[in-house]
């Protein structure tokens, strides 16, 4: 495949988010087609990627080749994982840009919207295709900073609070990720991700590194909202307009957060047991307070937020065991089931977190309120949006045949597996609770007897249309469960993150 | 927003020019000497903000001007994009390709596409900051209102 496709995923958000401010005051609705058209584009570009193969692209903007075999070009690469990654953030984003044409139109100033969130995707889809320290940091910085204008949208009194604690805590993150990458710019004088990994090879049990990674997991944990650097999350994604909640739960925290540690970890440090069980018990501890906190909730989209943290719990533990299991060079096949689950844990939590953030602004454009106390009745006015979110509420508690259940399933049988017998039974207590808590939203949000009968109505089209193709790839993502499917799509990810030193090899081509 | 005294003007109306022209010196000149794009645009900006401080606007007048900064400001990145993209469309298909000839190292047309990428971003950043400054006096005006 043509290398410079690669590109074309940062370069054509970035060209739509300067032709809205343009053309879309003087053309009225131009910004919902193009923004949607080209979500469109780069969802089928992405999902012809993937299903390509597993082939790792690398490409030099500027064309500046290596010298003596030390690469001094930005890099771009696209390998499995990168691929996978580039799927996910472009199916949610074409289904919330698809679902704001419907429900951003209550909003003024639409371009300012669509402008935030092709920037938003284009800083996000850097993310997952740098393969150079510094621009990765670039792009994240691109990303995030559209995120806290878009948490701010409403410009209500709430939402400003929430973006302002979301900048701070937001800002500081980014300090200690460039402090980070500035201490490894000091020790190996380079930033491309495969030169350091290559210069890092016989860096074992370096007090040095030791504390630069425990900087990077502080920095990008802000990122992505793990427990004890939680406390932004709940505010932001609930105040942000539903579309961008989906976007930021479903898919902000993994690109910017999630992502960036395990490609670190695996791919330029040494896996290190000691920090393998930080990562490990980081995620374990999101995982369970995560859902206790959730479950006390009343604010529907508050409740959904805490959720994320307990279901990137799930994500960071799966990921973590593979990692301890790796660093002790322990079996690599059981290592392989635990980053597969997390990996596929990953893919339905965008997709049923997504959904169930799309589902809560259904609730909110019809009835008009985000507190559960007050909805009720719901089921009988509101069918879509009913069986939608019970798919996804199936799917997030981990109830067969939807796509939560096995990626759980994975998890726990690769715990066991690992001897990892205590994190098997937080995460299936962590999945009752989860069970528990979905079941209270239901009855209050569609079953309970509200005190006077609602007059709320279905949501228009295009907002049902992205509630029922979520709701059916939360049943389709079962799927990956079988093997031949498995092997096309998520195993070549896995074992870019098993074979850890393979990434250094195939960029730089040794 | 009101102006200054008659002093201040006729001074803003002397250095505005001359700042404005060093601005686009500067950031004609990125690729031979210190400053670029960025420092140049901030110096546009300046002459332009050094303008409205002491001449005073009204408030119509201040939306329509934020409205066309941030219309140049959007053409100019859309502008750098292209230059970047025809890179990437002529024959070489490499982003960000340097396509035209280098020139006499020293002369002011030389470098290839870079002084024009340096043009450009000096645009961008002063319609960029006069934007901000724009949108904190609007709001200002609108708070006295």
């Amino acid at each position: 495949m043509e290398p410079s496709v690669i590109i074309s995923f940062v370069i054509i958000p970035l060209f739509a988010a300067f032709l809205i401010p343009l053309v879309g005051r003087l053309v009225g609705g131009f910004q919902r087609i193009l923004t949607s058209s080209i979500m469109l584009l780069l969802l089928v570009l992405s999902v012809f990627i993937t299903l390509q193969g597993p082939e790792t692209i690398t490409y030099m903007a500027g064309g500046w080749e290596p010298v003596g075999g030390v690469p001094i070009a930005i890099y771009l690469v696209l390998d499995p994982l990168s691929g996978f990654l580039l799927t996910i953030i472009n199916l949610l984003g074409f289904m919330s840009v698809f679902y704001a044409i419907s429900y951003m139109r209550r909003y003024t100033s639409e371009n300012l919207f669509y402008t935030l969130v092709c920037l938003m995707v284009a800083g996000m889809n850097g993310v997952v295709l740098s393969g150079d320290l510094f621009n990765l940091y670039v792009f994240l910085e691109i990303s995030v900073i559209s995120s806290y204008a878009l948490v701010a949208f409403g410009v209500g009194k709430t939402e400003l609070e929430a973006s302002y604690k979301y900048q701070v805590l937001g800002a500081l993150a980014s300090l200690l990720v460039l402090f980070g990458i500035a201490m490894i710019y000091w020790r190996t004088k380079t930033l491309n991700i495969a030169d350091i990994s290559v210069l890092l090879q016989h860096a074992r049990h370096d007090t040095f590194l030791v504390f630069v990674q425990l900087i990077l997991i502080t920095g990008f944990g802000i990122k992505a909202a793990l427990i004890p650097f939680h406390a932004w999350l709940p505010d932001a994604h609930s105040s942000a307009p539903s579309p961008i909640s989906a976007m930021l739960s479903g898919v902000l925290i993994k690109a910017v957060g999630v992502y960036v540690l395990i490609r670190l970890f695996f791919n330029m440090f040494q896996l290190d047991t000691s920090l393998a069980i930080v990562f490990t018990a980081i995620g374990a501890l999101s995982m369970i307070i995560g859902v206790v906190l959730a479950i006390g909730q009343w604010d529907l989209k508050r409740l959904l937020a805490y959720h994320s943290i307990s279901q990137m719990g799930y994500v960071v533990t799966g990921i973590g065991m593979g990692m301890i299991l790796l660093a002790r060079g322990g079996d690599k096949s059981i290592a392989a089931l635990a980053i597969g689950g997390g990996l596929f844990h990953m893919i339905n939590h965008a997709v049923f977190k997504g959904l169930l953030f799309l589902n809560a602004g259904a609730i909110e454009y019809a009835a008009g309120t985000r507190d559960m106390k007050k909805m009720g009745g719901l089921a009988r006015h509101m069918p879509v949006t009913l069986s939608s979110s019970f798919s996804a509420s199936m799917a997030i508690s981990g109830m067969p045949p939807f796509n939560g259940f096995f990626s759980k399933l994975i998890i726990i049988v690769a715990a066991i597996q690992g001897e990892f017998y205590l994190l098997a039974v937080l995460a299936v207590i962590a999945g009752i609770v989860t069970l528990a808590s979905f079941m209270k939203f239901q009855r209050f949000a569609f079953y309970n007897k509200p005190e006077k009968e609602p007059t709320a109505r279905e949501v228009p089209l295009a907002m049902r249309f992205s509630m029922v193709t979520l709701a059916l790839l939360c049943l389709l993502l079962s799927l990956l469960i079988i093997p031949d499917i498995r092997q096309i799509f998520l195993e070549p990810a896995v074992n870019t993150l098993i074979e850890t030193t393979e990434y250094a090899t195939k960029v730089l081509k040794l | 927003m009101k102006g200054m005294s008659l002093i201040v003007k006729k001074m803003a109306q002397l250095m505005s020019g001359l700042i404005f022209v060093y601005g686009a010196y500067i950031a004609t000149h990125g690729h031979l000497t210190p400053g670029g794009g960025f420092a140049g645009g901030a110096l546009i900006a300046g002459a332009f903000i050094l303008m409205i401080l002491a001449n005073g606007s009204g408030y119509v007048r201040l939306k329509r001007q934020e409205e066309g900064s941030s219309a140049v400001e959007s053409a100019a990145v859309l502008m750098a994009l292209l230059l970047a993209t025809i890179g990437l469309a002529a024959g070489t298909m490499v982003f960000f390709n340097n396509y035209l000839p280098p020139g006499i190292p020293g002369r002011l047309i030389s470098g290839g596409v870079i002084p024009l990428y340096n043009v450009f971003i000096g645009i961008e950043v002063a319609a960029a900051l006069m934007t901000i400054f724009l949108a904190l006096v609007i709001y200002k005006e609108e708070i006295s209102k």
